[in-house]
């Protein structure tokens, strides 16, 4: 089945909204877009209209927490991370307080509506925060368990989500587990770990990479922020390249993160949007433009085969794939 | 309302900002002493520290710590040994007020136009809580600049907040000049009855005004604001009207004459 992360979030909440009357859900006249609109139903009382105002809503969350609510502050990416950014530095994050910041339209996979609305920059802006956990599930079950076990915890959170549907990578809703990078797929030598809709994309490149006889295992990583780092430096150590896979600008990033901490970062290498902002196109055409799609991938990691990559790494160099038809060519995908 | 205790502890308060601005070496005295008669009789009339359910404060021209602190001294929530630790590594007192050193301090301030947001949402929470008590916000004129505080406005409208009022200190002084020549000749309190509030005007020193403004606020539907005409630095006679002491400590000497000002 086929769902967006957006689409679980608004029914969990809306389905936690009716159990528990201390979690309040705000947005800024998105909520058939992010679905908070689903609480409306579910618990009207508990559903508060910010009105275009992004920045008084994350002030307002602000408020009910110190109140002793739990709120639920919903926008795209773009207008929360983006254009909230200091009310959450400094009336969330500084004082700690317990927001749950949940970002709809995170990335490319926005599609249609262009480089304005594509918060390619979300995850670095929010993971440099002191005490914001962040987080970004990879599909609809995982999302479920992600946001009953986010209402649990006290404390300041930025949720991504995603418009565009994906395929299920979990059967059945899984139990979260906040220090997991769950291996989905076993392989040698390389290894794909991989967030939000690139778990699907990762997925899909190893199986055909699989019939060219390349083993890469995959990981989803669904918690950026605290990393698991002990169990990402054990996922490293097993592999030669570890490509660490985001629907994300590359600086500041996943990869970023994950080589700020580990004991091996020169081993992983970055599936990420470089330096360069969105535009409109449907959401395949984004993908493979921008070097996230499965088809990319595989060819990103034959061309670093081909050149003995992560064998040698005194060797090691930037390969630069040619990317066909592209709009604008700002560097490589490497 | 007890005039003669009102004015003790204010002139307690005016002297605690200056001494600890003085000590720390650095900090915002005019801001903080055109808001001190506000302050004191918040914290005399409304806000009694001991009970946990009391009214709380959202600070919002958080530079005006010293302000708040000040009133923390006179009701003896704070030692004066650690007023005066105001500004320095480690202290509960910081540059900006923050609840998480101090638990009295309700919200942490400091970036302007964020406060009355804050306000809106205590104020939306503890009436969906069922909770009897109200929350309090100041802001400064300046401040009235930031965009989002005219959100805040509207939607404190719209939300219909009985249980919240707003303090303007309109001192008139902001960092490059007078509010008038920086933000504009602007008609805050039409402004904000056109968002749906309550207004009244009053001399933000005149403590009997400021009862009967609040008295007012209190009976009346929605929310309220008390637009208060203030001196910046008002009680220190050099820094009255001064756009320089903004945000400048006084020396030993200035010190000295601030409290022989100030004298009981």
């Amino acid at each position: 089945m086929k769902q967006a992360t957006r689409e679980a979030f608004g029914a969990t909440l809306a389905q936690l909204a009716a159990q528990d009357r201390n979690i309040v859900v705000l947005d800024a006249d998105l909520a058939p877009a992010t679905k908070t609109g689903e609480t409306r139903k579910t618990a009207p009382q508990q559903f508060l209209q910010a009105g275009i105002a992004e920045a008084n809503m994350t002030g307002i969350a602000a408020g009910l927490a110190v109140s002793g609510l739990k709120p639920f502050a919903s926008s795209f990416a773009m207008f929360l991370a983006g254009r909230s950014y200091e009310q959450i530095r400094n009336s969330i994050a500084y004082p700690h307080l317990n927001v749950k910041l949940c970002a709809t339209h995170a990335g490319i996979t926005v599609g249609e509506d262009g480089g304005s609305h594509q918060c390619l920059e979300d995850i670095s802006l929010l993971r440099v925060l002191p005490g914001m956990m962040v987080l970004q599930p990879a599909d609809g079950p995982e999302t479920a368990a992600m946001v009953k076990w986010l209402a649990q915890q006290e404390g300041p959170a930025y949720l991504r989500l995603s418009r565009a549907a994906v395929e299920q990578v979990y059967e059945r809703e899984p139990v979260f587990d906040p220090k997991a990078v769950p291996m989905l797929r076993p392989g040698q030598r390389i290894a794909f770990v991989a967030s939000g809709v690139m778990v699907r994309e990762c997925l899909e490149a190893a199986d055909r990479l699989a019939e060219q006889g390349i083993e890469a295992a995959v990981y989803d990583l669904p918690v950026i922020k605290p990393l698991s780092t002990d169990r990402l430096n054990d996922i490293i150590a097993a592999y030669d390249r570890v490509y660490v896979a985001e629907e994300h600008l590359k600086a500041g990033g996943i990869a970023s993160a994950i080589r700020e901490e580990v004991l091996e970062p020169g081993k992983v290498k970055s599936i990420a949007i470089e330096d360069r902002f969105g535009q409109s196109g449907s959401v395949q055409d984004l993908m493979e433009e921008y070097g996230l799609s499965a088809s990319r991938i595989v060819r990103r990691v034959l061309a670093d085969e081909a050149a003995g990559e992560g064998k040698t790494p005194a060797a090691r160099i930037t390969i630069a794939v040619p990317t066909a038809g592209a709009r604008v060519q700002t560097g490589s995908i490497g | 309302m007890k005039t003669s205790l009102l004015e003790t502890h204010s002139r307690l308060a005016r002297r605690n900002i200056v001494e600890m601005i003085a000590a720390a070496g650095s900090g915002h005295p005019g801001g903080s002493l055109s808001c001190t008669d506000i302050l004191t009789w918040l914290y005399d009339c409304r806000i009694d520290l001991t009970n946990p359910d009391r009214d709380r404060l959202v600070l919002s021209k958080g530079h005006a710590a010293p302000a708040l602190y000040a009133q923390l001294a006179v009701h003896e929530r704070i030692t004066r040994e650690e007023m005066l630790s105001l500004r320095k590594l480690g202290s509960r007192l910081q540059g900006h007020p923050n609840m998480e050193d101090l638990p009295d301090v309700d919200m942490s301030t400091g970036s302007l136009g964020q406060g009355l947001s804050a306000a809106v949402g205590m104020a939306w929470g503890d009436r969906y809580l069922g909770k009897n008590r109200r929350t309090w916000c100041v802001c400064g004129d300046g401040e009235l600049e930031e965009g989002q505080i005219w959100e805040a406005a509207m939607a404190a409208g719209k939300f219909g907040l009985d249980n919240l009022t707003l303090f303007l200190d309109l001192n008139g002084l902001q960092i490059d000049g007078s509010v008038r020549e920086v933000g504009g000749a602007n008609d805050y309190r039409g402004a904000l009855e056109a968002f749906g509030w309550h207004t009244a005007e009053i001399d933000g020193h005149d403590f009997a005004q400021i009862e009967a403004a609040v008295q007012e606020a209190e009976a009346v539907p929605g929310p309220s604001a008390i637009i208060c005409r203030t001196v910046k630095g008002r009680g220190v006679s050099y820094m009255e009207n001064e756009a320089g002491w903004h945000g400048k400590a006084p020396n030993a000497a200035q010190l000295q004459q601030a409290l022989v000002e100030l004298e009981a």
